[in-house]
């Protein structure tokens, strides 16, 4: 049994150490606060981590297949500004206009993976001209931010169990006995965790999943093996754009809004990145999961979380939050120390 | 065997780029032509206004350029463009444009220190880099447009007109020779693209592969510095984000102009080309007033559609 362990952590370093990091900062942040470790928190802090979780998940997998998916945050943004057209009504149509989003999402998702599979356009730089067209659609639906998303909804899924069972009145309006000791976990939670691990982890199991990580280990040998190369290629986008869709749609529900940023997008698309490598996710491609990403993300947010109850002068944050993504990111540099042979730190 | 077999791999984006330019150009005549009956597009002053307002791209996409031939690529250009405008506005006088070029020497030193030897993905390092140059200036300004003014010799090189020439233009065709130069005549330039098609072989070949890729990233941090300090001349001061509209369409006019994104290949006339097509593609949008999010789009099928005529790479089979 250790000594499985010793080989799971011995595999998976960099999640290992976003995991220790991301305990470290968030439990000393809960014991800073002077309200720590109270649902009213944590839901807080849940309720800001999904949108960047889910576009850092969406982003893992092109990365996973050794490209980057920069057209994530544009996604995010054109399923948000559809959610707020389509998400109202009654429940049933509010039900098929959130299907409708994550299905737009995934689309545009699928046609990034089309253009870079039967166009052979570099990832990189084909999803930096499709981000561009998913803005352009975006503000197209969008063009001043606005929306009416129904109040019951936003309030449902915005807050703990307990608020959510209370809104649609199920279980004795959340006073069941079966449900107290769910009452108080936030919701954001989990749907993140339901909808990110219920199909990330499934979906890696199957022989596309294994094959996306073939690729990005050497994509020469996955193709002599006779692996679906073309397939694995096309389900990481669309995966990425599904995942990157329900960041969309999350944002959209808890604002209450649509919004067509283009700062905002390229923010997202920058951070993705950022929460990718802190999750232990190796650039080149072959190592890490969408799981570490979604760790790294929340190390991200707590971050930014701690400038509240430490008195910073708010002038310097910025320059404070560079500095930690810097130096986190720096970490990797440990990597060079384990090196025997010069050669293999060159590609 | 005809025309377009017979020009080599590495011309072919240009030309295909240069005959899209003519195109965008024929149409935005055949536009006001039909509208107005009238074709400022093809008058000289026009269009040297537009290369005017293209240097500023073109100057950041020349050094972009070197560092994507090596497979890098440089994501700090915002910030290192609006530091350099900004600490040369602080500063002032004689000093105004050393101290400019200073934080682009000074922050490409950086990014090559944690590429080359940290051996962190340039990628996510330049990234990092980026958002600290963004929070020291929040810090230094306060957040708000700082109120000092471009210096008289820093308006001159942005705004002013030599021979009925604009001097940006001036600028941009002295640091395009200087960096063509490097590219083709001199062994940094050879050990360039070298370490860009494979750094492993490079090394073993005896090419300091660390000392290149710093070299490449203080090019990238210079030019964008240089056109920071122009940016600030032009518009008489500098402002906060002022760089963020310079990063993606710089990658875009590089990888245009032919010059693969995972590097080694690639010519300096291509980036060229690719900028004066991105520049002379958002002036005819303009001109049509088309809204931001059709520009958005147009912009986007372009690239993509460019690239499927040439940019298209080999499938992996082995």
């Amino acid at each position: 049994m250790i000594n499985r362990l010793g080989h799971f952590i011995n595999q998976n370093r960099g999640f290992v150490g976003a995991v220790l990091m991301f305990t470290v900062l968030f439990v000393s942040y809960q014991m800073l606060h002077p309200r720590g470790f109270s649902t009213a928190v944590l839901i807080q802090n849940s309720n800001e981590s999904v949108a960047i979780a889910f576009v850092a998940m969406a982003q893992t997998i092109p990365v996973l297949i050794g490209g980057l998916d920069l057209s994530v945050g544009a996604v995010m943004t054109l399923a948000n500004c559809i959610a707020s057209v389509v998400v109202n009504g009654t429940p049933g149509q509010m039900l098929l206009g959130m299907v409708f989003t994550l299905a737009c999402g995934t689309m545009f998702g699928l046609m990034n993976g089309l253009i870079v599979v039967y166009g052979r356009i570099q990832p990189i730089i084909a999803t930096l001209a499709t981000g561009a067209i998913a803005i352009g659609l975006a503000l197209i639906i969008r063009p001043s931010p606005g929306g009416n998303i129904d109040g019951d909804l936003n309030w449902a899924v915005t807050n703990a169990v307990f608020d959510f069972a209370e809104t649609y009145g199920l279980a004795d309006d959340g006073n069941a006995a079966w449900l107290q000791p769910f009452a108080n976990i936030p919701v954001p939670l989990i749907i993140l965790l339901v909808v990110g691990l219920g199909v990330w982890l499934p979906f890696k199991r199957t022989v596309t999943g294994r094959t996306i990580y073939a690729i990005g280990s050497s994509e020469g040998a996955a193709y002599m093996s006779g692996l679906p190369i073309a397939r694995a290629k096309i389900a990481a986008f669309t995966l990425a754009g599904f995942f990157a869709s329900c960041g969309g749609l999350y944002l959209a529900v808890q604002t209450s809004s649509g919004n067509a940023d283009v700062t905002q997008a390229g923010a997202y698309t920058l951070n993705s990145i950022a929460a990718v490598v802190l999750g232990g996710t190796s650039l080149l491609g072959g190592i890490g999961g969408a799981v570490g990403s979604l760790i790294g993300a929340m190390i991200l947010r707590v971050i930014s979380f701690y400038f509240r109850i430490l008195s910073i002068d708010p002038l310097l944050q910025p320059l404070i939050e560079g500095v930690v993504l810097l130096t986190a990111v720096s970490l990797g540099a440990l990597r060079t120390l384990r090196v025997k042979n010069t050669l293999e730190l060159f590609r | 065997m005809n025309f377009f077999e017979r020009i080599s791999p590495e011309n072919k984006p240009i030309l295909i780029a240069l005959l899209f330019v003519g195109v965008i150009v024929m149409a935005g005549t055949a536009y006001t032509l039909s509208t107005q009956g009238t074709a400022p597009m093809l008058s000289p002053p026009y269009l040297l206004q537009q290369l005017q307002i293209g240097s500023f791209l073109g100057i950041c996409a020349a050094g972009m350029m070197i560092v994507i031939l090596l497979g890098h690529i440089d994501l700090s250009i915002p910030w290192t463009l609006t530091a350099a405008a900004m600490m040369a506005t602080t500063v002032g006088g004689y000093w105004a444009i050393p101290t400019g070029l200073a934080v682009g020497l000074i922050v490409g030193l950086f990014n090559g220190f944690g590429v080359a030897y940290l051996r962190i993905p340039s990628m996510i390092f330049t990234l990092g880099v980026d958002s600290v140059m963004r929070g020291l200036m929040v810090a230094h300004t306060g957040g708000f447009a700082p109120q000092t003014e471009a210096t008289p010799l820093m308006r001159v090189l942005a705004a002013e007109k030599f021979l009925g020439i604009p001097v940006a233009i001036f600028v941009w065709a002295f640091i395009s020779v200087i960096v063509a130069i490097i590219l083709t005549r001199t062994g940094f330039g050879r050990s360039i693209y070298a370490t860009g098609a494979k750094e492993r072989a490079s090394y073993l070949s005896g090419i300091r592969t660390r000392a290149v890729v710093i070299g490449a990233f203080v090019c990238s941090g210079l030019c964008a510095a240089a056109a920071g300090v122009l940016l600030a001349g032009y518009s008489n001061n500098a402002y906060q984000g002022m760089g963020n509209a310079y990063l993606l369409p710089s990658i875009a006019a590089v990888v245009l102009g032919g010059t693969h994104i995972l590097g080694g290949r690639g010519r300096y006339l291509g980036t060229l080309v690719g900028v004066i097509l991105i520049v002379f593609l958002n002036s005819v949008l303009s001109i049509m007033q088309m809204p931001e999010a059709y520009r958005q789009i147009i912009y986007g099928c372009v690239i993509i559609g460019m690239l499927l005529v040439y940019g298209r790479g080999q499938r992996v089979t082995s």
